[in-house]
């Protein structure tokens, strides 16, 4: 797990999509354009008293279509912006997330996600794991995807969203959901212009004398031109496996992998410690960076583990990518929950072990030759 | 006013402005949009804005707007123009920032955010360009295809009962509070050219004072759309799209 060096100032007691706000402000967030939505509505609320008092911009737009274009405009500008929404408004900015990708303009974008398809549940959920991870919108590129997984990371990568997509000027995604978008905790908050910002040169700003007109576009009608573009973004993905993150608990002597991320991991957690107490060796992975994916370690868990549990709140997401990292090392199981409902780490450890009888009893049946 | 001599000797008396790039425009014969384009670029280059000026082009058939146009701009989705444009003003309030879309792109796909833009008074310039018809994808209806007018997706023509009616957008947001000066002109004669100019002008100068948002609509042609020889086009516009689309000021600021 990365450790961040942003100054801290005092804790605070806050609610996760206010800590995610404050945070914004506090990284130098230029402009923010939103829509509000349940369970994030908080977000816009609270930039737009804050803002008009301190610094930047915001602006209620009349859709998450209209707000994703008006990110486009302003960070094609060389701002620093942000937008947030929820699951159906995250839809909405697909078209919008595709261009941005493809224009390469940084920008931040926090999905606190609610249970779906459709309008769904406002209750929470990890039913957008595919959307994030897997492009979202048309065409062939990648965001950046953190997943927070308590109020103190919903603030912290706000910092690392934002220089990230600077970095590698590519939007960044905070995977979050409606419980700890909601759920109060402690935070403390990292200090104002800790985050270095600088005018990029290829912003649109007014052509001066001295250089080329820039212009921004996602339109390469050459297929040539096309495909380069296409390859220079590939690389820009590989590039990003740098900055892979991962949170590893109790792992060194598991026998067993909980893998799991955000909200599930802190479930998780709670499993460990219930099986630990059992005389189980589990332990759990937590992917920090859900892309880029921490493949590596998983793949090198596997060599010792008996098997790996995904667990999610959805039908299994990122259980695929586990297991196209375990690549059949080990079994890799899944646990999940859908439309809202959040597992308790007791229903987890049930079917841990209820995953342990079965293979005790598959082991037996190999060992009589049935 | 001194001469220009060129190196043959002769003088210099109407030339490309410095605003429009080396790029041989890719219109269509006789088509309104390179017109719009010149007028557009001699008005930031007679003001001397060029380094202060960012235009955010459409998609259809000025997708490409920013091959010709010698100053920053950004290429954005269709129908989104105007919600770029706004991002664009917001964070660079100080710079003059227009936005050039065409009739489907600004009154179908992008109503919305014609609509909010206007409404909101974002202190920028809409360029409106109403051919009556979607050239870039093969000459289908628009919005403001008229009734009876026959394109490759009415091809009986337009029926009001099935098709609805012609939207005439400019009248719509003429009503919005939010804007500031609102007018319809057109490129089919070199007086109309003229008078454009003059409306682009004051839209430009309009935004050093903040006041809400210009609206140029322009009555433009679609010869290949159309299936009609350049100069034919021009008395169509005059008898088909004028009695709809009154050339004139629809709202001029109150001083």
């Amino acid at each position: 797990m990365k450790k961040l060096n942003y100054k801290r100032s005092e804790a605070r007691l806050m609610k996760g999509n206010e800590a995610l706000a404050e945070a914004a402000i506090r990284a130098g967030m230029d402009a923010y354009f939103g829509y509000p939505i349940t369970p994030q509505s908080e977000v816009l609320e609270y930039f737009t008293k804050e803002v008009p008092n301190r610094s930047g911009i915001v602006l209620q737009a009349e859709s998450e279509l209209a707000a994703i274009n008006m990110i486009y405009g302003a960070a094609g500008a060389g701002a620093r912006v942000m937008t947030s929404s929820s699951s159906p408004g995250i839809s909405l900015m697909q078209e919008g997330l595709s261009y941005i990708a493809s224009a390469q303009l940084p920008c931040l974008v926090a999905n606190v996600v609610r249970g779906g398809p459709g309008l769904g549940t406002i209750q929470p959920s990890q039913g957008d794991y595919f959307q994030a991870v897997k492009g979202g919108g048309h065409g062939d590129y990648h965001l950046i995807v953190l997943a927070p997984a308590s109020v103190q990371e919903m603030a912290d990568f706000v910092f690392e969203g934002f220089r990230l997509a600077e970095k590698y000027r590519n939007p960044a995604l905070i995977l979050t959901d409606g419980a700890l978008g909601q759920m109060m905790e402690k935070v403390e908050l990292p200090e104002e212009g800790s985050l270095p910002k600088t005018i990029p040169g290829w912003a649109t700003r007014g052509k001066t004398a001295d250089r080329e007109r820039n212009y921004i576009t996602s339109l390469f009608i050459q297929p040539e031109k096309m495909e380069m573009i296409n390859l220079n973004l590939q690389k820009k993905y590989k590039a990003l496996q740098d900055e892979v993150d991962y949170e590893l608990i109790r792992c060194d002597d598991a026998e067993i992998i909980l893998a799991a991320y955000g909200l599930s991991a802190r479930i998780c957690q709670k499993t460990v410690e219930i099986a630990r107490e059992k005389g189980l060796k589990v332990g759990l992975l937590r992917p920090i960076t859900v892309y880029p994916f921490p493949k590596k370690i998983i793949n090198e868990l596997a060599d010792k583990a008996e098997f790996f549990l995904t667990v999610e709140m959805n039908a299994g997401q990122m259980v695929e990518d586990v297991a196209l990292a375990v690549n059949g090392k080990c079994p890799v199981h899944f646990y999940g929950r859908m439309g809202g409902m959040i597992p308790t780490p007791d229903e987890v450890f049930d079917k841990l072990e209820d995953i342990i009888k079965k293979s005790a009893v598959e082991t037996q049946e190999v060992a009589h030759g049935n | 006013m001194e001469t220009e001599v060129m190196n043959n000797g002769l003088e210099v008396v109407y030339k490309k402005p410095s605003t429009l790039t080396d790029t041989p425009f890719h219109y269509c014969p006789g088509c309104g949009h390179s017109v719009v384009h010149r007028v557009l670029m001699e008005v930031v280059e007679e003001m001397g804005i060029q380094e202060n000026t960012i235009g955010v082009a459409p998609v259809g058939c000025s997708v490409f707007a920013y091959h010709y146009m010698n100053i920053d701009m950004q290429e954005a989705a269709h129908g989104r123009a105007s919600a770029v444009a706004t991002g664009i003003k917001r964070v660079l309030p100080d710079k003059f920032v227009f936005s050039y879309q065409g009739d489907g792109d600004l009154a179908a796909i992008g109503t919305a955010e014609t609509i909010h833009t206007v409404n909101r008074g974002e202190n920028i310039l809409m360029v409106f360009i109403n051919n009556a018809i979607y050239g870039m994808t093969g000459g289908q209806m628009a919005p403001t295809t008229l009734i009876e007018q026959v394109t490759a997706t009415s091809p009986y023509g337009r029926k009001s009962e099935a098709m609805g009616f012609p939207l005439k957008i400019t009248e719509l947001v003429a009503q919005l509070p939010g804007a500031l000066y609102v007018t319809r002109q057109a490129v089919h004669t070199s007086g109309a050219v003229r008078k454009l100019k003059k409306a682009v002008q004051k839209a430009f100068e309009y935004q050093k004072v903040n006041r809400g948002t210009s609206f140029i609509e322009v009555v433009s042609n679609c010869p290949s759309g159309w299936k009609m020889t350049p100069v034919e086009t021009i008395s169509w516009i005059e008898e088909n799209m004028f009695p709809l689309y009154p050339l004139g000021d629809l709202k001029v600021p109150k001083d």
